[in-house]
């Protein structure tokens, strides 16, 4: 990947709610195969710039790159075109449906344009999930509510996965896990970077962070304040970063309206 | 036809309905099981401890209610009785099927009994000979129309306002139970209009003949188990977990017996009623939308998590509309069953408990009033388990206040059964 230009790229993006200036002129990039961790404390940004790339609103100002192309975001449609999925915290799956009836969910397989064409879909499921070496689940039919949350985020994960998606992120995939858990889902984190995707992974857990990503970008007070490689970093460093990163730009000087957190 | 306990394998075979592997993913999750019958066995025993109930709890109280009203009272499997049960429990069965995916989608719809007497007095009224004397299928074409278009209607104001459907319904209840009354004050001289139309007459009091009926018995058996071993054999074909053989084998002798025994008992009296075949066709055909057509899974996922459908694209909104017509097109037709039944309309149509005996018979059948869990066929055995009380119960001449007191406490049974199901699922379901 070396030189080419990144997957993503995200150039001096700003936004502001009313008076709050939740971003300001970030720098943000992901590149295929890599893990980019993005972490900061609660109100840096991590969640208005995921939305932004997401489609959920727009930035104000600044430009999305997506594979070296200038592109616009307009919303959750022209994100999912370009094959950026978001994985949110609360999974949106339906615990009532079986594991294949959530990974078709709203893309169901058809005879005759309306009928389920099932055992398509269940084969079409199972090998995702064996191509992300999922073994934990015992069947593709189980319902989603006897699964454990790493279960879980594997299903949620693997219907990205399934459609083609290039950029996958990722909001505190591990958040509620447990040890055991948060080992699986981390693995498969790594394994979707190998697929040659690109990765962004929010999250708090710094330890997590360093397991998985290859780089760290640091938000605060909606400003980037680093972005370091795992290899040359520690994690004091990114602690330091995260809390008193130095910010180009001082909240209240300039813009009169903008508050902390 | 589930006119009794299933065979023992208590997984609830369905009636001639979800033919493939594909059961609603709700109630299903027993889904493709391992090759062994043991296997197999032990998921469903699993499934079941987990809350995955399936048709388990009706099963066990249609055999309970046949050893307790068979021992109390010897008319009560006399087969006049038994074809009796089967036009009563009809009317119900059918307006509880729209019911089934109201509350699939976690809403409820309070003015189907309603609605159903607007069906049946709409259509009465048009068939009166000469005035205006229209013939009995547009009649009854205009009234399913009307009704379809009363669930839109409450639809568009629950959808578009965001009021939730239990208010909306609510006031459709007593909007619509006025409207029958306004009709009735102005068409009718003593509060009542008969039917003379024969075919409309016919439909809750015909019978099919013997040979019919068997031929009925034997497509029902035939149209649960070609598609059910056609699945097995290609899921086999791509390597996709089946159902043993044995078990396929086992549940289709079971249904076979099952059926084949109600249509002998129904034609030792006057033969299969035509209304049974008439919801048989409905409880497949409403059953293959909901688990085989991508509008049913559709509807299971906005009862389920409507946020998730949301997000996948689906338009809630639209599921939610859809759904509302066919609770208003389905209370239609049970409305035009019942009159039929009655051979007339009058100004109690509607009333009464013919409400809290559909949405009880939806519950009883194992419908979850929270939404995403359930299957249509729960109509039917909801049906037949509330017409068999309350059948027994005649048959013993119970006073009125006996027979509300234990049809609510079965009731309350079957809600509790399912709020404790729900509460397992989650305590699986939990991190």
């Amino acid at each position: 990947m070396g030189d080419a230009a990144p997957l993503l790229e995200c150039r001096a993006v700003s936004k502001a709610f009313g008076a709050v200036q939740a971003l300001y002129r970030v720098d943000f990039e992901v590149r295929r195969g890599e893990v980019m961790a993005l972490v900061g404390d609660n109100g840096a940004g991590k969640s208005t710039l995921i939305k932004g790339i997401a489609g959920i609103y727009p930035f104000d100002e600044g430009e999305i790159y997506f594979e070296g192309e200038r592109v616009s975001i307009h919303g959750p449609r022209d994100a999912g075109k370009l094959g950026i999925e978001v994985v949110y915290q609360d999974l949106a799956l339906a615990d009532n449906l079986d594991v294949v009836g959530n990974m078709f969910l709203g893309r169901e397989r058809t005879r005759w344009g309306f009928v389920l064409d099932e055992s398509n879909m269940e084969h079409a499921a199972q090998e995702t999930l064996d191509g992300l070496s999922v073994t934990t689940l015992r069947s593709v039919r189980q319902t989603v509510a006897g699964l454990s949350g790493g279960q879980r985020q594997a299903v949620a994960v693997a219907k990205s996965v399934m459609w083609n998606s290039l950029e996958l992120i990722l909001d505190e995939p591990t958040a509620a896990l447990g040890v055991a858990q948060t080992r699986q889902v981390l693995d498969l984190v790594r394994r979707l970077a190998e697929r040659n995707l690109g990765v962004v992974i929010i999250s708090h857990n710094l330890h997590d962070v360093f397991e998985v990503a290859d780089r760290i970008t640091v938000l605060r007070l909606g400003q980037r304040v680093a972005m370091l490689e795992r290899s040359k970093t520690t994690q004091q460093e990114v602690v330091q970063a995260i809390t008193a990163g130095t910010l180009t730009h001082v909240p209240g000087m300039a813009d009169a309206g903008v508050t902390e957190t | 036809m589930t006119t009794g306990p299933k065979a023992g394998a208590g997984s609830g075979p369905e009636t001639a309905v979800t033919p493939e592997e594909a059961l609603p993913p709700a109630t299903g999750g027993f889904a493709a099981p391992p090759e062994t019958v043991s296997g197999y066995v032990r998921r469903r025993w699993e499934a079941i401890l987990a809350g995955e109930l399936g048709s388990m709890p009706i099963v066990v109280g249609l055999v309970v209610i046949a050893i307790v009203f068979g021992t109390l009272d010897s008319t009560f499997f006399v087969e006049r009785n038994f074809t009796n049960l089967l036009l009563q429990l009809a009317p119900v069965a059918t307006i509880a099927i729209g019911i089934v995916f109201v509350l699939l989608i976690g809403e409820i719809d309070l003015s189907v009994a309603f609605v159903s007497a607007v069906g049946g007095v709409a259509m009465t009224l048009l068939l009166r000979p000469g005035d205006p004397g229209w013939p009995w299928w547009l009649a009854i074409a205009f009234a399913l129309a009307v009704t379809t278009l009363i669930g839109l209607l409450q639809a568009l104001v629950i959808t578009k306002a965001g009021v939730p459907s239990f208010v909306v319904t609510l006031a459709g209840l007593l909007t619509w139970s006025g409207v029958v009354l306004i009709l009735m004050t102005r068409y009718s001289t003593a509060g009542t209009v008969r039917i003379q139309d024969p075919t409309v007459v016919g439909i809750a009091s015909n019978f099919l003949s013997n040979a019919w009926g068997w031929v009925m018995g034997v497509a029902v058996v035939a149209g649960y188990a070609l598609p059910q071993i056609q699945t097995a054999r290609s899921r086999r074909a791509r390597g996709l977990e089946a159902k043993p053989g044995l078990v396929l084998v086992l549940q289709i002798a079971g249904l076979a017996v099952v059926t084949f025994a109600a249509v002998w008992y129904a034609n030792r009296d006057r033969g299969v009623p035509t209304v049974t075949l008439i919801l048989l066709v409905l409880i497949v055909f409403w059953s293959f939308v909901a688990t085989r057509l991508r509008f049913g899974r559709h509807v299971y996922a906005v009862g389920g998590n409507p946020e998730a459908a949301r997000r996948a694209g689906i338009n809630v909104d639209r599921v939610r509309i859809m759904v509302f017509m066919i609770s208003g097109f389905m209370a239609g037709v049970g409305g035009i069953i019942l009159a039929s039944r009655l051979r007339s309309v009058a100004t109690g149509t509607g009333g009464g408990n013919l409400l809290l005996n559909v949405i009880a018979a939806a519950v009883i059948g194992g419908t979850s009033l929270f939404g995403g869990s359930g299957r249509v066929v729960s109509a039917l055995l909801g049906a037949l388990v509330i017409a068999a009380i309350q059948n027994g119960m005649g048959l013993l001449n119970l006073p009125q206040g006996n027979q509300f007191v234990i049809t609510g406490l079965v009731l309350l049974g079957a809600v509790l059964v399912d709020a404790l199901a729900k509460r397992r699922r989650a305590a699986r379901g939990v991190v």
